[in-house]
């Protein structure tokens, strides 16, 4: 026994030993990447990105190539201080620059290459290009840069940036150094624009020579070219929406009711898309995300959630006719207010008592008040009546993310019984604890684009196409889901009397001087408080400004969300630019010049100094009107002037 | 001159055949791997094929004199070869030349001399010595501890001379002192606290607890009623399995030099966090993934002599010296590579059996020594270079650049030839 313990280990380490060699050299078990080996010279082949247009063919996004110098640490020859100094120069760099990327390469990974100078301008490419042969374990690296052919739509086009680590990460498709979708377009698209990077994989020699293409150039691909895009928007009407945002902070969205695709997307404050290109697109973003105050990068027609205020009570109308709790001629009185308990909500003076087209016309609190106590007590419990309604509001894209194609968004809110459970307790609320959901105050809280996509099913009477921004791919179908029709939970009829109440809104409602001749808006205004933090004291700031509206009235073109911040009631800013902005669409021109000029020579930058001024302010009623000097003016007159060559 | 020849033609010339096997077949790769494009002279010494080829002149030089020595010689003096090769182990510590972090060379001139080569086989000797002594009795606890200080000492002093891979070399004696009678339960506790401790370190103390709790009780009702220990034993053992894995836990956390811990931890796989893991591989790994690349990309019949693109690209850091096999494996493919496995294993095979047949105890437990040291090297060396062991830096036996291994092997090997040649006289 003693004798075959040696014996025995020898011959199975053996065994082993013969096995392993098996799985590794024939089985070909070892889990070879090609990318970590450094015997193989790998050399990317960027393709084009694709281009991007408008709805009308208007080429937007193009291309630039641009220059990288790469570096593979381990592979740099030692050089004495003149030839570092020298290719310094060339670089444009200095020499502590130089040490410092060198280190931070070497310790990103010594055999994997990194950049060092990216995105070289032209003529520093030609001068360099002759001499790179001299510099060991450099090489430049040609890749397409963005090219911006308008100075519109950054929030909408987004940008391309370098992938950071967790981005490789987790997608190793992405070396580092490589371009990315950042924002917008870029973003959703990224795949699309992109294309697949070729790769050539080259075996080496000890001397870095390249010696052959590694296994015959089976594992080598070539570049597959980016798709070009058109998109939904119609550059003209971005670009007249974002002349308007002038000196206001605030977001427009415009929807074409019969598709869904989103027209116009504009966010102000705005900046040029070109700034996001380039060597100094990290020194320009950092500016744009750190202005914690004017927040460029915020884009309020996606992210802003508000309390949609009164455009949402036409949906309260809806839902209660959809319920049978009420006729469209039913009237409630209105005695400058709705009375509960010993508690009131406010209304303005009007004649009353009021029936629904009334109700929607002069926006009464009190007849939405009543409305809505019908819908959920027709319910035994409060509870089931909330949930009921609340499906109902579902229905409308509020209260959820869109799932749409855009790179941002938020879901806004809709309360169901839950959320009052939460707050007071299982069966410890009443309907009146929630009344202010009638006036779309309290726990509602909607995006501007929900509040479009919410007019464009009020203007379809019924149904609504995920909002999108796609409008076709080179080769390829646009998702099914943004070309099915979604049926909100209201049957068809039920829409005319809340539509004619909306276009009485125009006729002899809240937006009388809004009216636009020739062309039939259906609108509501809106407000919302909000408050800010100062000094640490809640402070109520001057009213947002909403407004909502499609037209024409039947078979609408077009349905739009405006909101402006600190804009005080809905009709003065929102009302005005949702007008201008369907009367530019629907007709090419604007015949409410006076509307125009209102818009674009009152500056609200004023208002949104009054927080941060350290010295008492008053609010809405308090506010004055500021004018931009007649030269700024005339200087968005002429931009106006430009659009139409766009 | 009849004497002289039946005297030669008693060496064991299948052992000298496959030695020379693999010295020549070591020679061709280190020529493969240290080679700079063109091959102007074999005999340049400022190459390391060059010097290597001198190293093998000068290895049968060193043949010819430890045959041409009488084989009592060695059993006579191995105390003093024995305690010349500690006071050469010594010197390190006051004239020792430090390289790469471990003070195991002396430097003469251009050359260096590593003693701990030349420790293996004094030590083997004295083992040999000791046991083969008839007042010796392995079974006797006494007598146990006295071979196990003869084999620590060296072991001891390379290990603070911070080579701990030599020091490992000298569990082999392990084979050695059980197949001369030390009791079957070492060999036992030997295993299950190598399981311990891997179990410990894989999967955590308590796991091993509640693993050895349920080995030991289902031992305790299998034992038959007569032969059952106490309770009170069962208890103690696994008190002391316990405590045993905890304690490597602890030494592996606290004991251990991060590169040990971080090797040990890519074996066991341990590392769960990717980041980590990634920068861990960077750190420690990447010989080991060169190696493994090369022998990977050899398939089955290799890709030829002076052929391997990553052998002569010099891919693998020290591929002449601890990671000469995976040029065998890159040039050499499957098939040159098993041949070399094959060939070790016929060689230790061959020395256990001519082992077996010693008539002298001496030359039995020593050629025993030669065995276990040769297959220790063997595993270790071939294991971690194909990635089944955590990585330990000792050289491939006759296949590694260097004189120091190189004789330091020839003459383990050819004194063990030696006595084996003079078994006759043995009566
Ligand atoms: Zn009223």
């Amino acid at each position: 026994m003693r004798k075959l313990l040696l014996l025995t280990t020898v011959l199975l380490v053996g065994l082993v030993f013969i096995g392993r060699l098996f799985y590794l050299q024939v089985y070909g078990g070892y889990d070879y990447n090609v990318y970590e080996d450094n015997a193989i010279r790998k050399v990317y082949n960027y393709p084009k990105r694709g281009y991007v247009y408008d709805r009308n063919g208007k080429l937007l996004v193009a291309n630039q190539p641009s220059y990288d110098v790469m570096v593979i640490p381990r592979e740099v020859e030692p050089m004495d201080s003149l030839e570092i100094n020298e290719f310094c120069q060339l670089l444009k760099i200095t020499r502590e620059d130089y040490d410092k990327k060198l280190e931070r390469a070497t310790n990103y990974s010594p055999r994997l290459s990194s950049p060092f100078v990216s995105q070289l301008s032209k003529s520093d490419y030609a001068v360099l290009q002759e001499k790179m042969r001299k510099y060991e374990g450099f090489y430049i690296q040609k890749r397409s840069l963005r090219s911006y052919q308008t100075t519109i739509g950054a929030n909408v086009l987004g940008d391309i940036g370098e992938v950071n680590r967790g981005i490789i990460a987790k997608q190793p498709y992405y070396r580092l150094g490589d371009l990315i979708g950042k924002q917008g377009i870029e973003q959703t698209y990224e795949k699309t624009l992109r294309g697949v990077k070729g790769i050539k994989f080259i075996q080496k020699d000890r001397f870095n020579k390249d010696i052959e293409p590694f296994k015959e150039g089976k594992l080598d691909t070539l570049p597959v070219p980016g798709k070009d895009i058109t998109i939904t928007i119609d550059a003209k009407l971005q670009a007249y929406g974002e002349l308007l945002m002038t000196n206001k902070r605030g977001g427009i969205i415009a929807i074409e009711p019969s598709s869904g695709e989103i027209l116009a997307m504009i966010s102000g404050p705005s900046y040029n898309p070109n700034l996001l290109v380039g060597r100094d697109r990290s020194k320009n973003f950092s500016k744009l995300y750190n202005d914690s105050i004017a927040k460029p990068l915020f884009d309020r027609g996606l992210q802003a959630m508000y309390p949609p205020g009164s455009p949402f009570k036409t949906l309260n109308a809806l839902v209660a006719l959809q319920e049978g709790v009420v006729t469209e001629d039913e009237r409630f009185s209105c005695s400058l207010g709705y009375r509960y308990g010993n508690r009131k909500m406010g209304c303005h003076a009007h004649r009353s008592p009021v029936n629904m087209n009334t109700g929607v016309s002069q926006s009464c609190n009190a007849y939405f008040a009543n409305v809505y106590r019908r819908i959920i007590d027709k319910y035994d419990s409060p509870a089931e009546g909330m949930d009921n309604w609340s499906k109902h509001i579902k229905s409308f894209g509020l209260g959820n993310y869109l799932n749409n194609d855009l790179s941002v968004g938020q879901p806004g809110k809709v309360p169901s019984a839950e959320t009052y459970d939460r707050g007071y307790g299982k069966n410890r609320w009443y309907t009146t604890f929630t009344i202010s959901n009638a006036i779309g105050q309290g726990e509602v809280l909607a995006t501007p684009i929900q509040l479009a996509n919410m007019a464009a099913a009020i203007g379809n009477r019924g149904y609504y196409y995920t909002p999108h921004i796609i409008k076709n791919i080179e080769g390829e179908i646009i998702p099914l889901k943004f070309t099915t029709p979604k049926r909100t939970t209201i049957d068809k009829e039920h829409f005319e009397p809340v539509v004619q109440g909306m276009f009485d809104v125009y006729n002899k409602g809240t937006a009388e001087m809004l009216r636009v001749k020739g062309i039939d808006i259906c609108g509501k205004t809106g407000t919302a408080e909000n408050f800010a933090i100062i000094d640490s004291v809640k402070t109520q700031l001057t009213d947002h400004s909403i407004f909502v509206a499609f037209a024409p009235k039947d078979n609408p073109k077009i349905a739009i969300a405006v909101f402006v911040e600190n804009g005080y009631f809905g009709s003065r800013f929102a009302g005005r630019m949702a007008s201008l902005m369907i009367e530019y669409y629907i007709r090419g021109e604007i015949t409410r010049k006076d509307m125009e000029s209102f818009v674009l020579r009152y500056s609200l930058e004023h208002e949104y100094q009054k927080p941060f001024s350290g010295e008492p302010f008053g609010i809405n009623r308090q506010t004055t009107l500021e004018a931009i000097s007649e030269e700024e003016y005339q200087k968005l007159m002429r931009l106006k002037a430009e659009i139409p060559k766009l | 001159m009849l004497r002289e020849n039946q005297r030669r033609f008693k060496f064991d010339w299948i052992t000298i055949i496959l030695f020379l096997l693999l010295v020549g077949f070591g020679y061709l790769n280190i020529l493969s791997a240290s080679h700079d494009g063109d091959i102007a002279n074999y005999f340049d010494t400022s190459q390391l094929y060059g010097k290597q080829l001198i190293f093998i002149g000068l290895t049968f030089v060193l043949i010819i004199i430890i045959l041409s020595f009488e084989a009592k010689f060695y059993e006579r003096f191995a105390s003093i070869i024995y305690l010349g090769a500690l006071l050469a182990l010594l010197g390190l510590f006051i004239f020792g030349k430090e390289i790469n972090g471990a003070r195991s060379w002396y430097g003469i001139g251009s050359m260096t001399l590593q003693p701990s080569e030349f420790a293996k086989f004094a030590t083997a000797l004295a083992v040999g010595k000791y046991i083969s002594d008839l007042q010796t009795n392995m079974q006797t606890l006494k007598d146990q501890l006295r071979v196990v200080a003869i084999i620590f000492v060296p072991a001891l002093f390379i290990l603070l001379q911070n080579d701990a891979g030599s020091t490992i070399v000298y569990l082999a004696f392990f084979f050695v002192l059980y197949r001369e009678g030390l009791q079957q339960i070492y060999l036992v506790m030997g295993l299950s606290l190598i399981v311990l401790a891997i179990l410990g370190l894989k999967f955590g103390v308590l796991i091993t607890a509640l693993l050895a709790t349920s080995i030991l009780i289902i031992s305790f009702f299998l034992r038959k009623k007569k032969k059952r220990e106490s309770i009170f034993q069962y208890i103690l053992v696994l008190l002391v399995a316990v405590g045993f894995s905890y304690g490597v836990k602890l030494f592996y956390e606290h004991g251990l030099k991060a590169h040990q811990q971080n090797r040990i931890s890519l074996w066991l796989r341990l590392e769960k966090d990717p980041v980590k893991l990634e920068r861990m591989k960077k750190a420690e790994a990447y010989n080991l993934i060169q190696s493994e690349q090369a022998i990977s990309s050899g398939g089955l019949v290799g890709k030829g002599f002076l052929q391997g693109t990553r052998t002569t690209g010099k891919f693998v850091p020290e591929q002449e010296t601890d990671y000469i096999f995976s040029t065998v494996g890159e040039e050499w493919g499957f098939l040159g590579s098993s041949i070399v496995v094959l060939l070790f294993v016929f060689l230790i095979i061959r020395i256990l059996y001519l082992a077996e047949a010693q008539k002298s105890q001496f030359s039995r437990v020593y050629g025993y020594g030669v065995a276990s040291i040769l297959f220790v090297h063997f595993t270790i060396n071939i294991g971690m270079v194909m990635g089944l062991i955590p990585t330990v830096g000792i050289p491939l036996p006759f296949f590694s650049y260097g004189g120091s291994g190189l004789w330091g092997f020839t003459i383990l090997l050819f004194i063990f030839v030696k006595l084996d040649s003079n078994k006759i006289n043995e009566w």
